[in-house]
């Protein structure tokens, strides 16, 4: 290895001195590390494919196994229960993709590279932000996959253009709770497998949901949390939506259970993540 | 503020504890600038030392001036100054070598087109231009660390924290970034450097530290080091070079000579060497322990 000892000519002096370097604010910090995340997840090509593969999946094995047995039951066919299980289906897909932030985060958590920004003079937290937004933008992009194929299989909507964005909407909430619940579980971890692990429990919750057959057909036991846990005001709603009828009072409720997972991931996160020094 | 006119660290009585564990314990030390090695076993308190030192970890006591400055009351402007790298590359490997550099530099606060200046150079200097627009991914171990070592060099620190910056390198990667830190020092860079390899710190280092339970037992340059063991010891050879005997002396002329008359009376055709203690041998007598194997480093560092 050959090295130059002479002083480079550059714009910025190699010792810019007795100035100690400002730093990145934290709207930098976050558009760096938006773009750093968005590069992860569009260079990392089978992980991109598995977010978009896995609900779509999904959709053709409950639209073309269960679904007229499902329907059948309820006096409908199999376009009715398309209709009825795709809320569900992309509030699992967030669940796939939003997984995969666990173990980005968890790989940033206990590798070199979050101690090395947390000695540089910027927010370091901008790095968790940056995933976040990656991962709403990978799953509104599977998400939009799936309503596509969807309408190809013959999905159709009574939802006026403003009833679609509103379910549009609850669903990108969902999108960005389950992101966030995801990215504390990721810096939580102690590796990115056990992160993974971790994920795969909360893959169950939608099917203990009204998200993929009614509550009411459930077991006495399991129809209480059925119907009172988070995804089922959520789910209720934007079916409601997309079939152009009045979502009640099912959306605020969603909305309030959004707001406080949200609350208390940030809480979790501002008090976790300065304590968390990776080895 | 001038920081050079400052000593690089200045510490008196800082302890650190886990729990019931303490890791440094009344620590005092005084540094000027320029290259200093901190010696010592696995779990003596090396990277605690480097991670408090360089703004990442709180301190319990005493007091702690890196450039005049408290990593603690003053992180940002400290952080302004230093850098770390620890002993996990700090590099994305997704991302190309330009684009680690790039957000670095912008990441410490210059703009994009001075980093990519920035960049250039520091890639041109670490012989990484060819591949700088390769994934990281796909670089080797050795490469992988001179990226990291360019990109904590972005900004022109005043001071870098190196921990341990060779461990898991061939011998030939581990000379050429020897060479490199060397380079800095003669730019006008501070360095601070965490090593389980007494070459290393004997080859780099005007001043070596010994950090044992949470203390410095020793400190000085190799030289002094080798002194207080004090000695030299003969080695006898047989034809083939093999060393056959080992002569222990108090390093006099008089008693060199001694030995060796009684050794030519015996044995007149064998080769000797006279040499001084290695570092080695200064270190177990130091801390009554040898330098740990490097592959139980999973013990070194406190819990997070």
């Amino acid at each position: 290895m050959s090295i130059t000892l002479t002083e480079q000519s550059t714009t910025a002096p190699a010792h810019p001195g007795a100035v100690p370097m400002r730093g990145a604010g934290a709207m930098t910090g976050l558009r760096i590390f938006s773009a750093r995340s968005l590069k992860h997840s569009f260079r990392d090509g089978e992980s991109l494919l598995m977010a978009v593969l896995l609900p779509l999946m999904l959709m053709l094995i409950f639209t073309f196994i269960f679904g007229e047995s499902i329907a059948a039951g309820q006096g409908g066919g199999r376009s009715d229960y398309l209709a009825y299980v795709l809320p569900a289906i992309a509030l699992t897909a967030a669940g796939f993709g939003a997984s995969y932030t666990a173990v980005v985060v968890s790989n940033d958590m206990t590798t070199g590279f979050m101690n090395r920004l947390r000695t540089m003079p910027f927010p370091a937290v901008t790095v968790l932000l940056g995933h976040t937004v990656s991962s709403m933008v990978r799953n509104l992009l599977a998400t939009a996959v799936v309503v596509g194929v969807a309408f190809a299989l013959g999905f159709r909507t009574d939802a006026s253009v403003g009833q679609f964005l509103g379910a549009v909407g609850l669903i990108s909430l969902w999108i960005l709770v389950i992101t966030v619940v995801f990215a504390v579980l990721g810096m939580i971890a102690g590796s990115a497998e056990a992160a993974s692990g971790y994920g795969f429990i909360l893959l169950f919750l939608p099917y203990v949901s009204s998200g993929f057959a009614p509550v009411e057909t459930m077991p006495g036991w399991l129809r209480g949390f059925a119907g009172h846990q988070p995804m089922t005001p959520i789910i209720d709603s934007s079916r409601a939506l997309l079939n152009g009828e009045a979502p009640g009072n099912e959306w605020w409720i969603g909305i309030l259970w959004c707001a406080g997972f949200i609350a208390l991931a940030v809480w979790l996160a501002a008090v976790i993540f300065p304590k968390k020094v990776a080895r | 503020m001038r920081y050079a006119d400052k000593p690089l660290v200045e510490i008196s009585g800082l302890s650190k504890s886990y729990g019931k564990h303490h890791v440094l314990n009344d620590l005092s030390l005084t540094l000027d600038p320029g290259i200093h090695a901190l010696l010592g076993p696995n779990g003596a308190g090396k990277t605690t030392l480097v991670n408090i030192l360089s703004t990442l970890i709180p301190y319990d006591s005493g007091s702690v001036r890196v450039l005049g400055l408290d990593p603690q009351r003053q992180r940002s402007q400290l952080q302004g100054l230093i850098s770390l790298t620890g002993q996990y590359a700090a590099v994305d490997g997704a991302l190309t070598g330009m684009e680690n550099m790039l957000m670095m530099g912008q990441l410490f606060g210059l703009s994009r087109r001075d980093s990519k200046h920035r960049a250039d150079d520091l890639l041109e200097r670490f012989e990484l231009t060819a591949a700088s627009a390769k994934r990281v991914a796909t670089y080797s171990g050795g490469m992988r660390r001179k990226l990291d070592i360019a990109a904590s060099l972005i900004a022109g620190p005043q001071l870098i924290f190196l921990d341990e910056p060779t461990t898991g390198l061939d011998t030939r990667s581990r000379q050429a970034l020897w060479d490199e830190i060397n380079a800095l020092a003669a730019l006008g860079t501070s360095i601070f450097l965490t090593t389980q390899y007494l070459e290393e710190a004997d080859v780099l280092a005007e001043r070596i530290m010994v950090l044992h339970d949470g203390r410095i037992v020793a400190d000085g340059t190799a030289s002094q080091l080798k002194d207080r063991v004090g000695g030299s010891t003969i080695q006898v050879h047989d034809g083939a070079g093999h060393i056959i005997e080992t002569l222990p002396t108090q390093g006099s002329a008089q008693e060199v000579a001694h030995a060796l008359s009684a050794l030519a009376r015996q044995r007149p055709d064998v080769g000797i060497t006279v040499r001084r203690p290695t570092l080695d041998e200064v270190f177990l007598e130091l801390t009554g322990e040898p330098v740990t194997d490097q592959n139980d480093k999973q013990k070194e560092n406190a819990p997070a």
